[in-house]
């Protein structure tokens, strides 16, 4: 884990590093900025996955599956930009191929892991 | 200006909301009783992250969004609601492949528009973009061989041919020299038909990768294999973030990178085999050979449903492991009906599932879930291990490898050092099993020849009708 946290952030540093190399001075001052931020996000978001789906039993692990799947079905967000943008035809063509797949993951998935999940049930208590 | 400012912060509320519910949504998912509210807000996150996308600037046209809203919705809908529970391992294939398509029609269409951007997309985008492209068209063929291979219209065996590795190090090799050679000459916005050509060879061979890497694994692995899908399909969503400079991507991506590595690392230690084992080994098949014990001179017990049912009935402590037998035999109704005869009687049930039991994680909790089986009576490997002294009768459903004592005592197995259920602790096996064929590691189980253990010959779900009604009439 350590290990890969480490491994992370020193490509995040080689990251900085070429970039201020190739780059215009002042131009890579605000890509440099906005490219570390990202990986700070990138970081955090990875930790806190980690924190969290540890704890998730191996019970729930199929549905945990479908869920992930459901939620980077988020990738909707760009296919629809592509999509909708002022590009040519066929890439808003493109776009819109992307934005059906995505649905399909974002409309399938939750609806699916809601029906899991529906199904787990402890022994009913007889009152 | 002004209206396209505050549009724009609009837009990144509505992100940040997206992910502290994607993030509180999978913390649901950490206990059974949370986990569905859980997931409704993280539904509620996707929506609100939709919603805020649709107010970009932009965006200046909105038909072809709406026909691909409509479409996905038209076939994401049914298959959301309809695709039987039996079938999950395929249909969870089946969405990687979906959202590695979405990420590398995204992956394409911008390494394109960044050409007819003067200065081209620069190392740092060129890195995500790549990176983005090749995962992202690796897991759509990956995913599609391991849907064909749960589906069974790719064969379930391990396919291997010689020079099989020899082919498969040129192609990843030609692929990520590609990859390299475009990031460092995308630099300076030379961005000619030669980085066209090679943008359009990379993504081949991804392609290619992605039906290699899949071809050689056996049906048993595939766990292991849904499960890196899972992260690589995660990875690249989040490198589109990267490549279009949107967190939310980054996040969601990360979170789902994050998950399937986690399950890829537990399945690989639950076969006790390396992440490069699985993917490299094309483990049973040939193996049969080295098997260090075989089968000759020993003898089986076999007993019929009806002596089965004598046992079972007058059992006070009982623990079923249900294995991929069951799930192909779609026995779990039948298990459940007699788990609560038993129950009736005044016995106690509990099922012990391991792992890897089945064709993904956490498969057979979902299949007995749906048979109506309560989940505290479901345990995992480590907290049902030592109970196996105290139980009457473990029976053993469609489980081979996972129930086999050489992983213990036999240094010479193939299996060796894998965790396994301690039926042999039992103070009786029945073991309910199709034929003597080996399981997927092709070695002969010594469980099936102690003497404690008899074996109940026959189609799961049939056998154990028969069962029920013998109890019924005791």
């Amino acid at each position: 884990m350590t290990a890969l946290l480490t491994a992370i952030g020193a490509a995040a540093a080689f990251l900085a590093v070429t970039t201020s190399d190739t780059a215009t001075a002042a131009a890579s001052a605000t890509l440099v900025d906005a490219q570390i931020v990202e990986v700070y996000v990138f970081l955090l978001a990875a930790f806190t996955g980690f924190q969290i789906i540890t704890k998730v039993p191996p019970l729930l692990h199929t549905p945990l599956m479908a869920a992930t799947n459901a939620i980077s079905a988020i990738s909707l967000v760009a296919s629809i930009v592509i999509a909708g943008a002022e590009r040519p035809l066929f890439i808003n063509i493109m776009g819109m191929v992307a934005v059906a797949a995505a649905t399909i993951n974002v409309v399938g998935g939750f609806v699916i892991t809601d029906r899991m999940l529906k199904m787990f049930k402890k022994t009913e208590v007889p009152k | 200006m002004i209206d396209q400012q505050i549009g724009a912060l609009f837009v990144q509320i509505a992100y940040i909301g997206a992910s502290a519910a994607f993030i509180l949504g999978l913390r649901g998912l950490t206990k059974p009783d949370t986990a569905r509210r859980g997931m409704q807000l993280a539904a509620v996150g996707m929506l609100l992250a939709i919603i805020g996308t649709l107010l970009n600037h932009e965006i200046v046209t909105y038909q072809f969004i709406i026909i691909g809203l409509v479409v996905g919705s038209a076939v994401g809908l049914p298959m959301g609601l309809l695709v039987p529970m039996t079938a999950m391992p395929q249909r969870i294939a089946v969405s990687h492949m979906f959202g590695a398509l979405a990420v590398t029609l995204v992956g394409i269409a911008e390494f394109l528009h960044y050409r007819d951007i003067a200065g081209g997309p620069g190392v740092v985008k060129m890195i995500a973009l790549g990176f983005e492209t090749l995962f992202g068209a690796l897991t759509i063929t990956g995913s599609f061989m391991a849907f064909g291979k749960l589906q069974g219209f790719i064969t379930g065996r391990p396919v291997t041919f010689p020079g099989q590795k020899l082919i498969n190090a040129a192609v990843f090799l030609g692929a990520v020299g590609l990859y390299v050679t475009l990031v460092l000459t995308q630099s300076g916005g030379a961005t000619g038909d030669a980085g066209l050509i090679m943008f359009a060879v990379m993504t081949v061979l991804a392609l290619v990768i992605g039906v290699t890497l899949v071809l050689p694994i056996g049906g048993a692995d595939m766990p292991v294999v849904v499960s890196l899908l899972n992260s690589y399909a995660g990875l690249a969503a989040s490198a589109t973030g990267f490549a279009i400079g949107n967190n939310i991507l980054i996040v969601a991506g990360a979170l789902d990178g994050a998950s399937g590595f986690i399950l890829s690392i537990l399945m690989s230690k639950a076969m006790n085999r390396s992440f490069a084992n699985v993917l490299f080994g094309a483990f049973g098949g040939e193996k049969a050979a080295v098997s260090a014990k075989s089968a000759e001179g020993l003898t089986t017990r076999s007993v019929t449903p009806e002596e089965a049912a004598m046992r079972i009935g007058y059992a006070r402590n009982v623990i079923i492991v249900p294995g991929y037998g069951m799930a192909v035999a779609q026995a779990q109704h039948a298990v459940r009906e007699l788990a609560e005869l038993i129950e009736k009687r005044g016995g106690r049930v509990r099922f012990a599932i391991h792992p890897v039991a089945g064709r993904m994680p956490g498969h057979m909790n979902v299949l007995l879930a749906e048979a109506n089986v309560p989940y505290d009576h479901l345990f995992d490997l480590e907290e049902i291990n030592e109970e196996f002294h105290a139980c009457d009768v473990a029976l053993v459903l469609g489980a081979n490898d996972v129930t086999n004592p050489a992983a213990k005592n036999d240094p010479g197995s193939p299996i060796y050092g894998m965790p396994i259920l301690n039926v042999q602790d039992a103070e009786q096996v029945i073991v309910v099993k199709r034929g003597m064929a080996t399981g997927f590691a092709g070695i002969e189980n010594e469980l099936f020849y102690l003497d404690k253990t008899s074996m109940l010959f026959g189609d799961a779900k049939s056998v154990l009708s028969q069962v029920v009604t013998e109890v019924k009439g005791l």
